[in-house]
């Protein structure tokens, strides 16, 4: 195939950054994404030109370092994380623009890169359990009914890679604070934290520049790990209950 | 080159594992281990590199113990550290299926799937701590699979015959991981823990013998900076990626280790690597990485291969009668189950007499029809859905109609920096923890046992082993000024500007890929004595030609991603060198060291116990220092493995 690849270039912070055209060929349907921005970066590299940054890791879909806009939608045409995405998705002669996460509390680093540490900061509000780590009781000691182990997996699925964020027209980090507020809210060994973490963890979200949730549901659309919408209606549950 | 390129040196030994009866040595050692007072513990600086399972746990371990904790991670967080990926689960000895486990038989699988590669008291610490770590993780939320009574579920994995595998769907390792992170991030939140994502080390300081520190780079801003500590532990994970195409992730890299290697910390049998037998056969050319998936399939997936060399009708064309189910006929008892080294071999051999399928005929089928058949697609769908979906996306097969194809890749190393029972390398005050050890696996590792490693590892052992280094030592503090620093840091710097100053014509992933074929062609599933030679003519050419015409685009001040990776590519092209040396010392096949010139009249893996019962330990120098640490095995008699 051969493709026209309109990228997003800005060589950091202090640069308004623009959208450049770029020919790429040889393309096979059997490539994954990632892998279409590599052939593009060989060339650039061979031609004494700067090569697009991006994050990606693991390229299996787990790690949630990659991800970009693709054609106006986060990670692209298929429910899945940019990694993930294969060109079969695209047909010759495809004009594919290609754009880094747009939030507030998603700075952009460089090209494709952005800073998505508010996430972390998230967690760091109260996305945990005050285990001590070294001594627990015995694994059996509680038993957890398998409803509720599989509704917190079902949240804990989430891979933090923003694309709940980016997808939103508020810019809102709902759908990622709500997947953990439930998955630990709904186990018995996070139930005793479970007022103050909901009230932190909204609180640091807040506080990092994520917009309102007004239930648009683009979230989920976008979310590779199919995180649960209804969690956005558990965390303000959970939340009106703390602030009792 | 008629000669091996190296040197022989004494015998190295562990010192640290008490001398008392196997069972109770673990409880010895936390009792001799000199205690830090609590008070005092926040005067002392720990560094902590990496935030897989090893690293992210042990920050989180060492700064609840009240160590003021530096940690740094090349990733934009410490969630995505590649122990995520870990699918199939964890092994633990907590016979809840009263199906006959017990911490001696897990210690006992380990120690023979190792293939008597492995130290007798690391293992069994391992197995003994494996009960302590599902607490751990079930107190932090980790949303482990139940059955219906709310209790935990566990499966069986290669090589065993008990279930105790604990598991969340596929996707134990992000789970785990997740636990890990989270309980770091608590510390992190509590101002115990200084966290640096985008940072990379790239040196380490040693101050008169001792490890006082690293270098790292702020790979955002391309500043390099000095971090002092009173102890370094490393947990940075594997250096598969020396192969180019590997299941792991594309930032994982061997730099930490090596450049730690060649500040003193010797390197205990590069040549283990362990070379996993389900993954997603390559696609072509452009293949950037390798996609696994998980071993737990072999649990209800028949692997087969036609009857008839070059069969090219699809699957569902042959009659059963038409199929060679290998590993069912070649091992009736293990079955699919069998250990990854001998699953690996067996479908290499398959395809190398012509039996393979798919495209180039480098594949086996994996076939699930037999299983839905008898279980229901549902329940096949709820134990491993998500890897269907996974191959499905990258293969456009759907599995649960079409067989999947696999075929072996590079998932994981044995070998790795050289520890005692303390997991303290030759540097003092340098700890190495999870893959990034050589300590537990021995020349082979059993599935689910790389997330019980790295987790024992940094909860239980380095939390307690450290303590006794820091207890027993002194501290001068270390300015920023001193010689040695300041010169760590010359050294780091200037091997940057020099990678940027090449200029050269060829891209460092050219040299990558070019680097990893010929590991793969040499030093890969089968090795022998005239291709290994081969090799190691080859590599220190390529390594010269890599310095030579290199090009690093753009500068250092700034986020340069092919400098980052020029940077561990020259650390690759090093270690393949002794990765190869060793490999040619070794005379003997064991685990996943196959060595053609070593093998029984079935085709399987001959030891040689009398002349190589040993881990080889090298010192770096102008030729590597060979040195051996004898392993005696007292409690576990070395047979030849037999699985069938």
């Amino acid at each position: 195939m051969k493709l026209t690849v309109r990228i997003w270039r800005q060589s950091g912070s202090g640069d308004r950054g623009r959208m450049v055209s770029y020919a790429v060929q040889d393309i096979r349907p059997e490539m994954s994404f990632l892998e279409m921005l590599d052939v593009l970066n060989q060339d650039l590299i061979t031609n004494g030109e700067d090569p697009v940054a991006f994050d990606h890791d693991c390229r299996e879909g787990i790690c949630g370092a990659c991800g970009v806009v693709i054609n106006g939608r986060a990670h692209g045409p298929e429910q899945t994380t940019t990694c993930q995405l294969h060109m079969r998705a695209f047909r010759d002669g495809d004009v594919i623009d290609v754009e880094p996460w747009r939030a507030t509390g998603f700075p952009v680093v460089k090209d494709l890169v952005v800073d998505r540490s508010a996430l972390d900061r998230i967690v760091q509000a109260g996305g945990y359990i005050t285990a001590p780590t070294g001594s627990a009781p015995e694994a059996h000691a509680i038993p957890v009914p398998k409803h509720d182990a599989e509704l917190a997996f079902d949240n804990a699925t989430c891979i933090g890679c923003g694309a709940c964020v980016a997808a939103c027209p508020n810019g809102s980090a709902m759908l990622f604070t709500s997947a953990k507020v439930t998955h630990l809210n709904v186990l018995p060994q996070g139930r005793p934290e479970r007022e103050q973490r909901v009230l932190d963890m909204v609180a640091a979200m807040d506080d990092e520049g994520f917009g309102g949730c007004t239930n648009t549901g683009e979230c989920v659309k976008s979310c590779p790990k199919e995180l649960p919408f209804a969690s956005i209606a558990r965390l303000n549950r959970e939340f009106l209950r703390a602030s009792r | 080159m008629s000669v091996v390129q190296h040197h022989v040196g004494r015998p190295v030994s562990d010192t640290k594992a008490p001398d008392v009866a196997l069972e109770r040595r673990w409880d010895e050692r936390r009792f001799t281990a000199k205690l830090v007072n609590p008070a005092n513990r926040r005067r002392h600086r720990v560094i902590v590199v990496g935030t897989g399972l090893a690293g992210a746990s042990a920050g989180a371990t060492l700064a609840e113990q009240g160590y003021h904790v530096v940690q740094l991670c090349f990733q934009d967080s410490p969630r995505r550290a590649h122990s995520v990926a870990a699918q199939g689960g964890i092994n633990a000895a907590k016979n809840y299926r009263n199906d006959g486990d017990s911490v001696h038989r897990l210690f006992y699988d380990t120690v023979k799937g190792g293939d008597f590669r492995s130290r007798e008291s690391n293992v069994y610490r391992l197995a003994e701590i494996s009960t302590q770590i599902i607490d751990q993780a079930v107190a932090q939320g980790v949303p482990f699979a139940r059955e219906y009574g709310g209790l935990l579920d566990t499966r069986s994995f290669g090589g065993v015959q008990v279930q105790r595998t604990f598991y969340a769907r596929g996707q134990t390792g992000q789970q785990l991981l997740l636990g890990a992170y989270q309980a770091l991030s608590r510390q992190i939140d509590a101002g115990r823990v200084e966290m640096h994502a985008r940072t990379e080390m790239l040196d380490l300081i040693v101050v008169d013998g001792r490890a006082r520190g690293i270098i790292a780079r702020n790979l955002v801003t391309g500043q390099i900076t000095t971090h002092v500590a009173d102890a370094v532990v490393l947990a940075t994970g594997g250096y598969g990626n020396v192969f180019y195409l590997s299941t792991n992730a594309k930032g994982s890299n061997a730099s930490a280790i090596w450049r730690a290697h060649r500040r003193g910390a010797y390197f205990a049998n590069p040549c283990f690597t362990q070379i996993h037998p389900t993954c997603i056969p390559r696609s072509g050319v452009h293949q950037s990485k390798l996609t696994l998936m998980s071993e737990s399939l072999r649990n209800d997936g028949r692997i087969w291969v036609p009857k008839v060399q070059g069969d090219t009708r699809s699957p569902d064309q042959i009659p059963m009668d038409e199929r060679d189910y290998y590993l069912e006929r070649m091992y009736p008892s293990f079955g699919n189950l069998v250990p990854r080294d001998i699953a690996s071999r067996a479908a290499k051999n398959q395809c190398d007499a012509g039996f393979g399928v798919g495209p180039g005929g480098l594949g086996v089928y994996l076939d699930f029809g037999d299983a839905i058949q008898e279980l229901g697609r549902p329940a096949i769908e709820a134990r491993y859905g998500n890897l269907f979906d996974m191959y499905q996306r990258i293969t456009a097969e759907d599995p649960y109609q079409v067989p999947m194809r696999i075929y072996p890749a590079i998932h994981y190393t044995m070998g790795g920096l050289w520890v005692d029972y303390d997991l303290q390398s030759t540097v003092p005050g340098l700890f190495v923890i999870g893959e990034a050890n050589f300590s537990d696996h021995g020349a082979n590792r059993l599935g689910a046992s790389a997330l019980m490693q790295g987790l024992a590892d940094g909860y239980f052992v380095v939390p307690t082993t450290i303590n006794d280094y820091i207890g027993s030592n002194t501290f001068d503090a270390v300015p920023a000024a001193h010689p040695t620093v300041q010169q760590t840091q010359r050294d780091g710097q200037a091997r940057l500007e020099r990678l940027l100053s090449i200029g050269g014509t060829r891209t460092v992933d050219s040299f990558h890929r070019e680097l990893g074929l010929l590991l793969w062609d040499h030093c890969g599933m089968s090795r022998n004595e005239s291709g290994l030679r081969e090799a190691l003519e080859r590599v220190p050419e390529l390594r010269a030609d890599f310095w030579h015409s290199v090009r690093v685009p753009g500068e250092g001040a700034e986020l340069n991603q092919e400098l980052e990776k020029a940077n561990r590519v020259a650390d690759f092209l090093e270690l393949a060198e002794l990765m190869l040396v060793d490999a040619l010392v070794r005379e003997e096949s064991c685990g996943g060291h196959f060595r053609e010139e070593h093998q029984t009249a079935a085709g399987e893996a001959l030891r040689d116990d009398a002349r190589f019962s040993h881990v080889a330990v090298w010192e770096h120098g102008d030729r590597p220092v060979l040195h051996r640490e004898e392993l005696t095995f007292d409690h576990v008699r070395p047979t030849q493995r037999s699985y069938t």
